[in-house]
C-alpha cells in the first residue's frame, strides 16, 4: 500500500482511464482520458495493461508518494522534474518517498499524464477510476486529496522510454461522412474539406470549437434535424454554423446536426492542439477508416514493442551518488 | 428522403437503425422494441445498443464482425416484423413519482397552462395523470425524455434559458416533459418538482430509469411532498409488470 499526496494541481485535473463502455442507453458517454494514447503509452513504459489509470492534467500537478514507485510521463510534453532534477518526457522515472514531483504544461499540446508503477488503487464505479465531470462522477483532483497507489512490484525494471506518435501541434485529422452528412449541400461539404481551421479557446473534455475565417457551414434544414445519437469525434454545428468536435464526455443524445465523424485514431491530435492549433479534415471512407482502425490491446502491443530502456549519461545525472545503485541490481535470469 | 427504416454507419464503431425523421411516438415504440429484440438476439461482435427518440445505435466490434455480416443481421431482424405497425408490446414497467406542481415547485405552471389553453387545475389533472413513457435517456446520466403529453401540449420552449432549475425538476414542451436529474439551465418551462434519484453511482442499480419505462408524476401536497425528503427514491415505487 501506497498513498499519493497531491499538493497541488491545475484546474481540470482528474484521474482517468479508458473510460467506462455500455452505458450510452442510460444517458452515460464513455469518458476516460482525452488521449487514449497517452494512457496506453503510460501503460506500456511501465508493463501495464488496458486497465492503466493516471493523472490527466492540461495545467501542471506536484505531488509526492510515501513509498517508492516508478512514474511514467507521457501525452503533451511537460516540464518534470523531481526536486529541481529536470526529467525527460515519455519515459519512466524513480521517485522516492519524500520526494516532489512537478510538472508545469510547456506551451506544447494539452493533455499530460501521469502514471505509477504501483497503479491507483481506488474503487472502480461502473467498471473504471475514471472522473466524468460532465456527469458529475468523481471530482477534479485538489492539492490534499490522496490518492492510493499499489505496492510498485517493479522498483527494479530499468527505466523505460519511447517515441511518441506525434500528434502534439495540430494537423490533418480523418473523418467519415455521416447520416447527417447529406444536410449540407456538395458546395458546402467541399469548402468544410478544404477549410484549415483553428482549435479555438473554447474546448473542454466534451467539445472543442474550431474557428475558421469566411463563412460559416449553415446546414440545409438544420432545424429538422431530430436529437439522435451522438459519439466522440463528431463534427456537430452550432446554430451559428460554427463546428464543435465532440470529445470524450460529450453528451449521449443531440439536436445539432452532424457533418461526419473524426476516426478514432485521430481523436487525441483533436484533444492534443492548444489553441490556435491548425487542424483540417481528410476525408476517409469507411473501408479505408476501418484497415487504420487497431484495437486498443493490438495498440499496446504496438507502443510496447517500441519501449526502449533509457540509458543516461551519468553526467546527466546530478545527483548519481544519492542513487541507490545496488536496488536496480538482479539476478539476471529474469525474463 | 432517406427509406425508413434505414441502417445507416454513424462514426467507425457503429450503426443507426432510423425509424423517422422526426420525434412520432409510434416510431419511439418501435425504436424501443427494436433495440430489446437487438440485444436480446446476442448478435455477434455487438457490443452495445443505446437508443435516441426515433433511432437505434449499435455500436460493434470490427475485430468480431464484418459490417457485411452486422448489417445483414440487423436487416434480418429488421424485416422479422412490422415494427412500426406491431401489435407485439411488452407491458412496460410503471413508476409512480409524486410530485409537487405549481407554486415555487412549477414556477411556470400558469404560464405552461395558458399556452395548452387549459386552467391550471386541468393542466395538473391532465400532467399527473398522463402515463408518459421514457422515450430516451439523455442529455445527462438517467435522465428521461418523456411523452406523449396529449396533443394541446405541443407548446414551444422560452426565448430565453430559465438560468437553473433544481434536480428533480419536472420541464415541458412540444408534448414532452423532461425530468432534470442535476440542476440545469433550460428553455423548457417548470410546472413541478420531484424528489426521485435518477442516478446514483453507489446504488445497486444505478439508472434508475430505463427507456420504455412509462411514468405517473402524480400530484401530491405540499405537506406529503415535505415527508418525502428521507426517502431516496423521493417516494417513487416501481410496478413490475406480471
Amino acid at each position: 500500500m501506497a498513498l499519493l499526496t497531491v499538493l497541488q494541481a491545475g484546474p481540470n485535473t482528474t484521474l482517468q482511464d479508458l473510460g467506462r463502455e455500455g452505458f450510452l442507453k442510460y444517458g452515460l458517454s464513455r469518458g476516460g482520458a482525452m488521449d487514449r494514447l497517452a494512457v496506453l503509452e503510460a501503460a506500456a513504459l511501465l508493463g501495464g495493461g488496458l486497465d492503466m489509470a493516471a493523472i490527466e492534467t492540461p495545467t501542471g500537478l506536484r505531488a509526492s508518494v510515501d513509498t517508492a514507485q516508478r512514474v511514467a510521463l507521457t501525452g503533451a510534453p511537460m516540464r518534470a522534474e523531481i526536486d529541481g532534477r529536470a526529467l525527460g518526457w515519455n519515459a519512466t522515472h524513480l521517485l522516492m518517498p519524500g520526494e516532489v514531483l512537478t510538472i508545469r504544461p510547456s506551451g506544447q499540446g494539452v493533455y499530460g499524464y501521469v502514471a505509477f508503477g504501483g497503479g491507483f488503487d481506488v474503487p472502480r464505479k461502473l467498471g473504471s477510476v475514471a472522473a466524468h465531470l460532465g456527469a458529475r462522477l468523481g471530482q477534479a483532483l485538489v492539492a490534499g486529496d490522496g490518492l492510493k497507489l499499489g505496492d510498485d512490484s517493479n522498483l527494479a525494471a530499468p527505466a523505460q522510454f519511447l517515441r511518441p506518435e506525434s500528434r502534439f501541434s495540430g494537423g490533418a485529422v480523418r473523418m467519415v461522412t455521416g447520416p447527417q452528412t447529406a444536410h449540407y449541400s456538395a458546395e458546402r461539404f467541399e469548402r468544410f474539406a478544404k477549410t484549415r481551421f483553428r482549435k479555438s479557446g473554447q474546448a473542454n473534455r466534451q467539445a472543442a470549437l474550431l474557428e475558421h475565417d469566411g463563412e460559416s457551414f449553415d446546414a440545409e434544414n438544420a432545424l429538422g434535424v431530430v436529437s439522435d445519437v451522438i459519439v466522440p469525434g463528431d463534427i456537430q454545428m452550432s446554430g451559428a454554423g460554427e463546428p464543435y468536435v465532440l470529445m470524450a464526455e460529450c453528451q449521449t443524445i443531440g439536436g445539432y446536426p452532424r457533418i461526419g465523424a473524426i476516426i478514432p485514431q485521430d481523436l487525441p491530435i483533436v484533444a492534443q492542439a492548444s489553441q490556435g492549433c491548425e487542424l483540417w479534415f481528410e476525408v476517409v471512407s469507411l473501408a479505408e477508416a476501418d484497415a487504420l482502425y487497431a484495437p486498443d490491446k493490438d495498440v499496446l502491443r504496438r507502443i510496447r514493442d517500441k519501449t526502449k530502456p533509457l540509458v543516461r549519461s551519468p553526467h546527466d545525472i546530478a545527483n548519481l551518488l544519492s542513487y541507490q545503485l545496488i536496488s536496480g541490481v538482479v539476478a539476471g535470469d529474469e525474463e | 428522403m432517406a427509406k425508413i427504416p434505414d441502417i445507416v454507419p454513424l462514426g467507425t464503431e457503429g450503426y443507426l437503425v432510423r425509424f423517422a425523421d422526426k420525434l412520432d411516438d409510434v416510431a419511439n415504440r418501435a425504436v424501443i422494441s427494436f433495440a430489446a429484440a437487438v440485444e436480446a438476439a446476442d448478435m455477434a461482435g455487438v457490443r452495445e445498443v443505446s437508443t435516441a427518440l426515433a433511432s437505434v445505435f449499435v455500436r460493434f466490434d470490427i475485430e468480431q464482425v464484418s459490417r457485411v455480416d452486422l448489417v445483414a443481421a440487423l436487416s434480418t431482424l429488421l424485416a422479422s416484423r412490422d415494427w412500426l405497425h406491431s401489435a407485439e408490446v411488452e407491458q412496460p414497467r410503471l413508476w409512480r413519482v409524486p410530485t409537487l406542481f405549481g407554486g415555487v415547485a412549477g414556477p411556470q405552471l400558469k404560464e405552461a397552462a395558458g399556452l395548452a389553453g387549459v386552467s391550471e387545475e386541468v393542466a395538473v389533472r391532465e400532467l399527473s395523470q398522463t402515463r408518459v413513457r421514457v422515450l430516451a435517456l439523455g442529455f445527462a446520466p438517467g435522465q428521461p425524455y418523456l411523452g406523449m403529453l396529449p396533443e394541446h401540449w405541443d407548446i414551444g420552449r422560452l426565448t430565453g434559458l430559465t438560468p437553473q432549475v433544481p434536480a428533480g425538476a419536472l420541464v415541458v414542451a412540444v408534448r414532452q416533459f423532461v425530468l432534470f436529474a442535476n440542476p440545469s439551465p433550460t428553455g423548457w418551462r417548470q410546472v413541478g418538482l420531484t424528489k426521485i434519484s435518477l442516478f446514483d453511482i453507489n446504488a445497486p442499480q444505478p439508472f434508475a430509469l430505463r427507456s420504455g419505462d412509462e411514468l405517473m408524476f402524480e400530484a401530491v401536497s405540499e405537506h406529503d411532498f415535505a415527508l418525502l425528503e428521507t426517502d431516496i427514491m423521493g417516494g417513487a415505487t416501481l410496478e413490475e409488470p406480471v
